[in-house]
């Protein structure tokens, strides 16, 4: 008997092959698609091919259910790999004339004297979603709101490259180096926070966060703080509210006294 | 007849070298999220080691073992000279240029991203045009023991194809089936993203088709073992195989049912149908029927070589076993931790009992028993069986072979059974660091210390095992004879030709993955807004 006699319904085994694996496949799939969907009593279905198509993963739209409306405005930045690619000279040229704007609180070499951010070597990505942010109205300050509101998206990705070309300087009043506590290099894994170094530097750097390093002690605590009370609201997903909530007052000194601490040249070069 | 002696060892010795690596960083690994070891504080170190383990592990060690084997198969059951010995050649090359290619984003830490990949986590391109060119080279070799065996058949037309390389051909193609889901998610998926070409990925279609390759792939390492549980033990210990059909029944199973089943590692995904993850779970269910068989085929061939020893009574006979033979003592270990680690499994087959485990170390722990375990101490053996006949010298040192596989068994068993058992208190896989001064996790420390103390266990096996490979390269000089395999109580002399082609259990295999995963690979495929940004590793 050649090959060719083998996918014959007169061959035995083609018969009892195809056949058993078939039969499986049809009860498998009648339990799988008819009866299982209605042995559970708590949902409902219109006939059977709805429950079919239930257990099929056929996506369906509630009619029902409209979306909460939000009332609060939530960060609409997008970055994409393009976004802020490769800027040219002029770009950073023209992004440091914008910056004299910044510099009463940044500081000329973007390093403060007034406890706001240092920017001087900060991550471009940070720098662009902050001010889109400023500018939407997912993030609000007093102070900061007025200036970002009337930039266009090109000032933006200019003021982010031009912040980012600075070199990283010590910051104003460094203060002794501190050993690196728990809260940032383990983070609390009971409570669910991630060790602030892994995303942050110390550890690792994961795109859009800022690196901390030399920032104004007072300023990473108030963060903090409004992230744990729900007053800053621009993190995506909540991760930072999350974490926030989560920390003790204790380890929001810890962890802001640690960065303060810390010269902004070791962070990870990886830009 | 063995004639490409150099290309079976140069598989061989690749094979083993770069599993000795692996195993060093699997236990450094143990050790460094244990209690004993002090936490580096640097999570992405660990990742980076992982990532080298599970890719050597997953991809290139059983895949070179299988082809070595399957070479040695191929010349000595066949007893004809392999053809397309350049082209076997060209296989290994490309398994080395891919290995390397992979290994060095690795170490750079430029592919953290674990060997199952878990996109929307994107590492470096070379990482995976790396795996692509280890999937690559075994392609070759698939397509060269299906070959020889068609030659071989034009020489011997109607006669039974000898069971080994049966098996060794369904194996092939099982491989060569099954890693296609692999490669559909790396070039359509990944790889675009990783070149730049994209910056969105459909996570849950990618993890489809992963899951396509990730359950048989198990099997495809399975089947060395399979394969030396029916033709090489009973032959060293002095038997008979109980049933040459019941054996082909078995690999023909494999074929058919190995591979429809694989969403069984997707019952915590969404974006799975209810419906095929019952109908995944019941076959998956099935796939426990050859192993079965087998247990039973290999239990009673035990048997006639105890009897032939003189073994007598209803259990007495077990005592008249070799129990002295490596090979016996292989076979004892491999069934004992195939018996464990093959319950485990039917705990994550079941939807429901999945849900107390899924994600827990308990996973880890079940396919190191079963993969680690069962499946690599008979690698071990088949070794040991063969370096004789490769390399003409004998292996002289029998007592260290004996305890070294004691060793591996004894470090796989407190490896293993403290993890499962942590994985049941709920303890996460692919944590780099546990806080085990909290007490809430503080009772599972000696757990844990158990663990790695068996790691380091398993270690010292491994370091045994290459160093009896390479005392046996310089050995004196023997004449091993012909390489031979069991023959079975009833040679049979004509084959149906169902049971002789696999032809029938391929056209089921692939019939099968078409109805168990066509519909939910077109569904994503088709639907809009299922992809997600890219995150990349290493990235800023």
């Amino acid at each position: 008997m050649s090959t060719r006699d083998l996918f014959t319904f007169s061959n035995r085994h083609f018969t009892v092959g195809v056949g058993i694996t078939a039969a499986i496949l049809v009860v498998t799939a009648i339990a799988g698609f008819v009866v299982l969907p209605f042995a559970q009593p708590w949902v409902q279905f219109a006939n059977v091919w709805d429950a079919i198509c239930s257990a099929a993963g056929v996506p369906q739209r509630a009619a029902s259910v409209t979306a909460p409306e939000q009332t609060k405005r939530l960060s609409e930045v997008v970055l994409t790999s393009r976004t802020l690619s490769r800027p040219s000279q002029e770009a950073i040229g023209r992004g440091a004339t914008l910056a004299q704007r910044c510099a009463i609180c940044h500081g000329p070499t973007g390093i403060s004297r007034a406890d706001s951010p240092n920017l001087a070597g900060q991550y471009a990505a940070v720098i662009y979603k902050e001010l889109h942010d400023f500018r939407s109205g997912a993030r609000t300050n007093a102070v900061m709101s007025p200036f970002a509101v009337n930039l266009t998206d090109q000032e933006i990705a200019d003021l982010s490259n031009y912040y980012a070309y600075l070199p990283r300087l010590p910051a104003y009043h460094p203060t002794p180096l501190l050993p690196k506590p728990n809260i940032v290099i383990y983070g609390a894994p009971m409570r669910g926070i991630a060790p602030c170094g892994a995303c942050h530097g110390s550890l690792d750097n994961k795109t859009g966060s800022p690196w901390l390093e030399g920032q104004s002690e007072v300023y990473l605590k108030a963060q903090l703080q409004a992230f744990a009370s729900g007053e800053r609201r621009n993190d995506i997903s909540q991760q930072m509210r999350n974490i926030g909530r989560a920390m003790t007052p204790q380890e929001i000194e810890a962890a802001a006294a640690y960065y303060a601490s810390q010269p902004p040249d070791v962070v990870k070069a990886v830009d | 007849m063995l004639v490409n002696r150099k290309l079976i060892l140069a598989h061989f010795w690749l094979a083993f070298g770069v599993f000795g690596i692996a195993l060093t960083l699997g236990a450094w690994q143990m050790f460094i999220r244990s209690p004993i070891g002090t936490w580096l504080s640097n999570p992405e170190l660990y990742y980076r080691s992982l990532t080298a383990h599970g890719t050597v592990m997953g991809y290139v060690f059983p895949t070179l073992v299988a082809m070595g084997f399957g070479y040695a198969i191929s010349e000595s059951a066949l007893e004809q000279r392999l053809v397309g010995v350049r082209w076997a050649w060209a296989g290994f090359w490309l398994i080395v240029a891919g290995s390397v290619m992979a290994v060095i984003p690795i170490a750079l830490g430029r592919a953290s991203v674990l060997y199952t990949f878990y996109p929307p986590l994107i590492g470096n391109v070379f990482y995976y045009l790396g795996v692509v060119l280890v999937v690559v080279g075994s392609w070759v070799w698939v397509a060269l023991m299906s070959v020889n065996l068609r030659v071989w058949r034009k020489a011997h037309p109607g006669a039974p194809v000898p069971l080994a390389m049966f098996a060794n051909v369904a194996g092939s193609y099982l491989w060569a089936w099954t890693a296609v889901g692999a490669a559909l998610e790396l070039l359509l998926q990944i790889i675009p993203v990783a070149a730049g070409l994209k910056a969105t990925i459909d996570a849950g279609l990618a993890r489809i088709f992963f899951s396509w390759t990730l359950h048989a792939i198990v099997y495809f390492w399975l089947m060395p073992t399979y394969i030396a549980y029916y033709t090489i033990v009973p032959r060293a210990i002095g038997g008979r195989v109980y049933s040459d059909s019941m054996a082909r029944i078995s690999f023909i199973l494999f074929l058919v049912v190995a591979m429809p089943i694989g969403m069984h590692h997707t019952f915590a995904d969404p974006q799975v149908g209810a419906g095929f993850k019952f109908i995944h779970s019941a076959f998956t269910a099935l796939v426990a029927l050859p192993t079965l068989l087998t247990v039973f085929t290999i239990c009673a061939s035990v048997e006639i070589a105890a009897r032939l020893r003189g073994g007598r009574g209803m259990f007495g006979w077990t005592r008249a076993l070799p129990w002295d033979n490596p090979m016996m003592l292989a076979l004892a270990f491999s069934f004992v931790m195939l018996g464990f680690g093959g319950a485990g499994g039917l705990i994550n087959m079941s939807y429901q009992l999945d849900a107390s485990i899924h994600n827990t170390q308990w996973i880890t722990g079940h396919f190191h028993l079963i993969f680690g375990g069962a499946i690599v101490i008979m690698y071990f053996v088949i070794a040991y069986d063969l370096w004789p006949h490769l390399t003409g010298r004998e292996l002289i040192d029998i007592r260290l072979i004996r305890t070294q596989l004691w060793l591996w068994f004894i470090g796989m068993i407190v490896t293993t059974f403290p993890w499962h058992w942590v994985g049941i208190l709920g303890m996460p896989r692919r944590m780099a660091y546990f806080d085990f001064a909290d007490p809430a996790i503080a009772p599972q420390a000696l757990s844990v210390t158990l663990s790695a103390i068996g790691g380091f266990i398993l270690l010292a096996s491994g370091i045994m095992f290459i160093v009896i490979l390479a005392r046996g390269m310089r050995a004196p000089q023997v004449d091993a004879g012909p390489y031979r395999f069991a023959i079975a109580v009833h040679q049979p002399a004509t084959v149906p030709v169902a049971l002789n082609t696999h032809a029938l259990w391929v056209a089921l295999m692939i019939a099968l993955t078409l109805t168990n995963y066509g519909y939910p690979i077109l569904n994503l495929a088709l639907s809009e807004g299922t992809s997600v940004p890219a995150v990349y590793v290493g990235a800023q």
